[in-house]
């Protein structure tokens, strides 16, 4: 059943669940840290409406940057705004940003620990028609793999909305992800978040498999472990909407109930959510794991939902994937 | 406004320029390896900039109202940690540190590690896009510090230097100065042959920056040049510094071998005695 904790929006498994996409939460959540603090700053490459930050534009003309067509120059510009009291918020899609710009953030705002967050757009095959070159599948992992970076992949509008207003509140380099499509808005203004806690969106009686996911598939997640339930298998769904720093406790404490683990992310399955769940549960608790991702290949153009059936991440492949781990750990 | 040169602190000035490529010297010797040509190539600027020409307190490296000093090309950071120890920012005798473990001397200057780095570089063509960053902060703060970016000849390959040049012009960033050391030489060769930069003079204008040329190793000539960026409001300033790889060791000028390698102990003698020498021909000369 679902957490009542987690206070989710309980239109959630309605046919007309509200949907909107990460990225207006984005632009929202621009705005509510540029009125908290006379510091933000946000700089954009050539992607002011596509990435939501003309919201904050509009409010704060003076505080946004236009770059233009070049995320090296404002990784790097955003990284002396960063060491000079500013806090900057760089948007572009992720294939460019952190793509295009990897090693400038890595100098220039990682290990210069300089107080930037890196906004990623676009990311995900859901992208859809624009095809593979702007589906970014693979920044969670460059991402991850940098010291000094923290990592927050927001499940829908709302917890993309807080979670840009809270990496304004933390000191040093933070990388955002947001999707380009409408998902459903599963959570709801009074559903808790803390950066750094995972937190149960789904708890059966008896559960004996933990989805761990990160992202706006979560919402799938809960649609399959609501039909599994009805099949009689218990599960715990973890939203891990911090991939780093991961909440450790949490995902062991998640794991030792159920023994097995199915990870969803819309990005490789190799260095992402999974790769990073599997590393802490090979150290400290190995159990049976499968992983719904892409599958080391890269997207194409398509509808949002032809691609996530496609490349496997839809409910039915969640079922699947579930049954599969749970053969596995018999 | 910064002072015109006088006699005597012209003297004290060039005598301190050699004291810190002798001291490059011996931290090349120590470290075993990095580069030799850059620094001595720039000591005349960085002695200038830290002795005549930055707003700063080096017993205060945080003071927010200093003027910032950014080195792009992260790997002649020798002349600079040399400079700031004669300025008092940490003991000199940590100079011989080096490139070892555990020092705050990294082999390409780390800003968390040493107070007073403004900024961490190595990774060529980015250093000017933060300086960019910290000229827009100094903007929306409406402070009047000044940002002051080395960057070198051949990290003009790099797109992302344009890519600042073209954003400095659009905002006509008057409180940005770059000092460009051409030198001519990058490592695997003549900046020319490797990949042509001229005409540079012409590229930067059609930028939209105010463009000087300048004696790299004549300090009246460089406060001149400092003056009149500061003079100019609707632009930013780019001083191209012409100036000899190695210069002051004559076996390196102009050499590009010794662009990314330290001298061994018998180059090192030799290197030292000639700065040395060059050393009492500044003091006769002065007298």
């Amino acid at each position: 059943m679902l957490n009542p904790e987690a206070k989710l929006n309980p239109k959630l498994f309605d046919k007309d669940v509200e949907q909107k996409p990460t990225r207006d939460g984005y632009g929202d959540g621009l705005v509510i840290a540029g009125a908290e603090d006379p510091n933000v700053v946000v700089l954009c490459a050539d992607l002011t409406e596509s990435t939501r930050s003309h919201k904050f534009a509009e409010k704060f003309p003076e505080r946004f940057f236009e770059i233009g067509v070049a995320e090296q120059n404002m990784a790097a510009i955003a990284a002396g705004l960063g060491i000079s009291g500013k806090i900057p918020f760089v948007s572009s899609y992720a294939t460019f940003s952190p793509g295009r710009n990897w090693e400038q953030i890595r100098t220039t705002i990682s290990y210069n620990d300089s107080n930037v967050k890196i906004a990623g757009h676009h990311a995900g095959i859901s992208v859809g028609p624009d095809g593979a070159t702007h589906q970014a599948i693979e920044d969670i992992a460059t991402m991850r793999v940098m010291a000094n970076m923290k990592v927050f992949v927001p499940c829908d509008a709302i917890e993309a909305k807080k979670a840009t207003a809270a990496a304004a509140k933390i000191w040093g380099p933070v990388y955002l992800r947001f999707a380009r499509e409408k998902t459903p808005v599963f959570t709801t203004e009074e559903t808790p978040y803390t950066p750094g806690k995972a937190q149960i969106l789904w708890e059966s009686q008896k559960p004996e498999v933990a989805i761990i996911g990160c992202g706006a598939l979560l919402h799938n997640a809960l649609v399959a472990a609501r039909d599994l339930e009805k099949e009689g298998i218990g599960a715990i769904i973890a939203n891990c909407h911090t991939v780093k720093p991961l909440d450790e406790a949490k995902i062991l404490e998640v794991v030792k109930k159920c023994g097995a683990v199915v990870t969803i992310e819309e990005h490789q399955i190799m260095g992402g959510l999974g790769g990073a769940i599997a590393e802490l549960l090979a150290k400290n608790l190995p159990a049976p794991m499968e992983f719904i991702g892409m599958q080391n290949v890269f997207g194409e153009s398509g509808s949002p939902d032809e691609l996530i059936e496609k490349y496997g991440m839809g409910v039915k492949d969640i079922k699947a994937a579930v049954k599969k781990v749970l053969s596995r750990k018999k | 406004m910064i002072e015109s040169l006088h006699e005597e602190k012209l003297k004290y000035l060039e005598e301190m320029a050699n004291r810190i490529r002798q001291d490059v010297i011996e931290m090349l010797l120590e470290a075993g390896s990095g580069h030799s040509a850059g620094p001595l190539g720039m000591a005349d600027i960085f002695t200038i900039l830290y002795f005549h020409v930055l707003n700063h307190d080096p017993k205060n490296p945080d003071w927010p109202e200093r003027d910032r000093l950014l080195l792009s090309n992260g790997h002649i950071c020798p002349v600079r940690y040399a400079a700031m120890a004669h300025a008092g920012y940490f003991p000199f005798e940590e100079l011989k540190t080096l490139r070892k473990i555990n020092s705050r001397l990294q082999g390409h200057p780390h800003r968390t590690t040493l107070p007073g780095v403004e900024t961490t570089s190595g990774p060529l063509g980015s250093g000017l896009s933060q300086a960019i960053g910290m000229a827009l902060a100094a903007k929306l703060d409406k402070k009047n510090y000044r940002v002051y970016c080395v960057t070198s000849d051949g990290e003009h390959d790099a797109g992302n230097t344009w890519e600042a040049a073209m954003f400095a012009g659009k905002r006509r960033l008057s409180n940005l100065t770059v000092i460009m050391d051409r030198n001519n030489i990058q490592i695997d060769g003549f900046t020319e042959d490797i990949m042509p930069l001229e005409p540079l003079k012409d590229k930067y204008e059609a930028f939209g920056w105010h463009v000087l040329e300048v004696d790299g190793h004549n300090m009246e000539e460089f406060v001149d040049a400092i003056n009149e960026a500061h003079a100019i409001f609707e632009k930013p300033t780019v001083i191209i510094a012409h100036t000899i790889p190695g210069k002051g060791v004559s076996f390196m000028e102009r050499d590009y071998l010794w662009h990314g390698k330290p001298p061994n102990k018998e180059e090192a003698k030799i290197a030292l005695e000639e700065l040395r020498t060059l050393g009492k021909r500044i003091e006769s000369e002065h007298q």
